[in-house]
């Protein structure tokens, strides 16, 4: 049997200024770490909730955000003439083509950002029933009003109710603001499609056209018909859902790409911290080893209970550095988004596996930080180590 | 019957940089089982490390020591650590308790080593730790008690795996003289009631007197 683990965890206790410090350092670390997994899921997770299960978005192919997709009229034309998409009550189809475009606005605190404003149909309320107006009221269709999205009303100067916002050689009032369960649509205006394709004289070419089915389970039977359909042939319907979240790729990996770099420079000091409190604690304890290798405990067990020590150490520095990153759910940030060019407010999101990451990450940082010291520890000769009064 | 302890031409050397330093010279001692054997000498003679061969925590660079009929010095690292928990108990000049576990504790760790059952383990460390008249003070932490409580739980542990020998490197160095006194009335009773084999090493001529035999070391040679 090997040396009771209260031998490790009681000596951990004991131990002074040197062994909160490594904890603190490794908490610090597995904070980073685990704030930067939250700020990547966090993008996903708000793109995603963008999008609707039952919605499809129809771009094209060649397009890798909707600003760039280009949808003309006659394509336009034959997607209403696909099967599976459901009706409203007086028998229109739920469709809405939009426009996207992109415009610049200052924030409140200084600067200049990328706005999307996205022109949208009349069956838009049945389309997406989670957008919801907060204040003021919606635009009327054929005038050239906005509702603005609840991020860009609070980060955004000009994004009031009632200011008046200058693109296309005109002024957009702001008549109304709304909320969509947190999703990327609150980092944008909304108004009448047909206005904005005016203003900008697109003629009737939208960016992208978005449906919805009679059901989710309908998709693979709406994609057949999409698929057999020759002039459709340079453009793609996915989920919406899909869609969105394919759209926070660029951002997460940029996020978890950085920030796991620089956790691991960072992980790098808190391993020394480690070890050198471990070596400190080999030192401290060469009589006591000594003692246990003469009551028969082999040099495994020794090396076992230095590493559990350092073990519990790391593991206890990562769940202070989840505590503390936990509250940063109450966070949420605002930036550019790679994949549309435009503004996209998100928050820090915890998941259960961003936790057990982060504590694996601590406990790697233990198990190297306490490896060299334990095998110190594992090493030493017995006669000489209870020579070390 | 053979002696219990049977130490036959062993030498033992150190290396200090590149200097073979002669520790034990072609040392030939018997130790008969029941026997409390005091070994005393001037520093640097040897007692230590005689007492480290004798425990199997240390290894002659030539000779034979026959344990019971087990010559340990060709035992393995592995065996000797199994051979040292089943057959010796140690009691250190600094007791050296583990400070982090209780006395109960530190006398239930060789049994951890045991096949012993948790139940087992209590009934035998309670037992030494009756018999070392320790039993109020078994969740004291080794920094609660005076240095001749410190000095009887080590002594509990050495007995609670009912070893066949008991080595002591100046068991009561570090005592004052009462303590000094209670722990030497101790290992006798260990001796005479519970049929022990003691060895200690001791610079005290009084403690030596509590022994049945005494043997002196200098130099590395037994005089
Ligand atoms: N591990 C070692 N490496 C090198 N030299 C050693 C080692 N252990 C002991 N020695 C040397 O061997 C000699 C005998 O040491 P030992 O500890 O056996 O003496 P001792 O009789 O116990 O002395 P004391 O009464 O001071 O405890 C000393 O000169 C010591 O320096
Ligand atoms: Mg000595």
């Amino acid at each position: 049997m090997a040396i009771p683990f209260k031998y490790s965890f009681k000596n951990f206790k004991s131990r002074n200024l040197t062994t909160i410090i490594t904890i603190v350092g490794v908490a610090l670390v597995v904070f980073v770490f685990a704030a930067v997994l939250m700020m990547a899921y966090g993008v996903q997770k708000t793109l995603k909730e963008t999008g609707s299960v039952d919605n499809v978005l129809i771009a094209r192919k060649s397009a890798n955000s909707e600003i760039s997709s280009i949808v003309s009229g006659d394509v336009q034309g034959v997607i209403r003439t696909l099967p599976n998409i459901a009706k409203r009550s007086d028998g229109s189809a739920i469709i809405s083509n939009e426009p996207v475009v992109i415009i610049n606005l200052d924030r409140q605190e200084g600067g200049i950002s990328n706005i999307t404003v996205r022109g949208v149909s009349e069956t838009i309320k049945d389309l997406r029933p989670q957008v919801k107006l907060t204040e003021g009221r919606w635009f009327n269709f054929g005038t050239r009003e906005l509702i603005v999205g609840r991020s860009i009303n609070e980060r955004f100067k000009g994004a009031q109710i009632g200011d008046k916002v200058k693109f296309a050689g005109d002024f957009w009032e702001v008549v109304g603001t709304f909320e969509a369960d947190g999703s990327g649509f609150e980092s944008e205006f909304w108004g009448d499609g047909l206005q904005l394709l005016n203003a900008f004289n697109r003629g009737n070419s939208v960016s992208t056209v978005t449906l919805k089915l009679e059901s989710a389970e309908s998709f693979d039977s709406f994609l057949n018909a999409f698929n057999e359909d020759r002039r459709l042939q340079q453009f793609e319907a996915k989920v919406e859902q899909a869609y969105y979240e394919e759209q926070s790729t660029f951002l997460v990996q940029f996020i978890t790409a950085l920030g796991v770099f620089i956790t691991v420079i960072f992980s790098v000091g808190a391993t020394i911290g480690a070890m050198i409190t471990m070596y400190t604690a080999v030192a401290n304890r060469t009589v006591e080893i000594g003692t246990l290798r003469s009551l028969g405990f082999r040099r495994r067990n020794i090396l076992i209970a230095f590493l559990f020590e350092s073990l519990t150490l790391s593991i206890l520095g990562g769940l202070v550095g989840v505590f503390l990153a936990s509250f940063l759910q109450f966070f949420s940030i605002s930036t550019i988004n790679f994949n549309s060019f435009s503004e996209l407010e998100f928050s820090f999101a915890l998941t259960p596996d961003i936790v057990v990451s982060s504590l694996i990450f601590a406990a790697v940082m233990g198990v190297l930080g306490g490896f060299l010291p334990s095998v110190r520890a594992a090493r030493l000769k017995i006669v000489d180590s209870l020579r070390a009064v | 019957m053979p002696p219990l302890i049977q130490i036959q031409d062993v030498s033992k050397s150190y290396m200090r940089d590149s200097f073979e330093v002669p520790v034990l010279n072609n040392i030939n001692l018997d130790i008969e089982e029941g026997e409390f054997m005091a070994l005393m000498g001037p520093s640097g003679s040897g007692k230590t490390t005689l007492l480290n061969l004798i425990a199997g925590i240390d290894k002659p660079s030539s000779g034979k020591i026959k344990v019971s009929d087990t010559d340990i010095s060709q035992l393995s690292e592995t065996a000797l650590a199994k051979w040292r928990a089943n057959n010796i108990g140690f009691v250190f000049q600094f007791y050296n308790l583990i400070p982090v576990l209780t006395a109960y504790e530190n006398v239930e760790l060789p049994l951890l080593l045991t096949p012993l059952s948790k139940k087992e383990r209590k009934k035998q460390a309670e037992t030494a730790l009756e018999i070392v008249g320790l039993a109020d003070r078994m969740k004291h932490y080794p920094k609660q008690l005076s240095g001749g409580q410190e000095q009887r739980a080590a002594i509990a542990r050495a007995i609670v795996t009912d070893p066949l020998v008991i080595i002591g490197d100046e068991p009561t160095g570090d005592l004052d003289k009462n303590s000094a006194e209670e722990i030497l009335t101790l290992m006798e009773r260990l001796n005479k009631e519970f049929k022990k084999t003691l060895l200690i090493v001791t610079h005290d001529p009084h403690a030596a007197e509590r022994a049945n035999i005494t043997k002196h070391i200098d130099k590395g040679d037994l005089v």
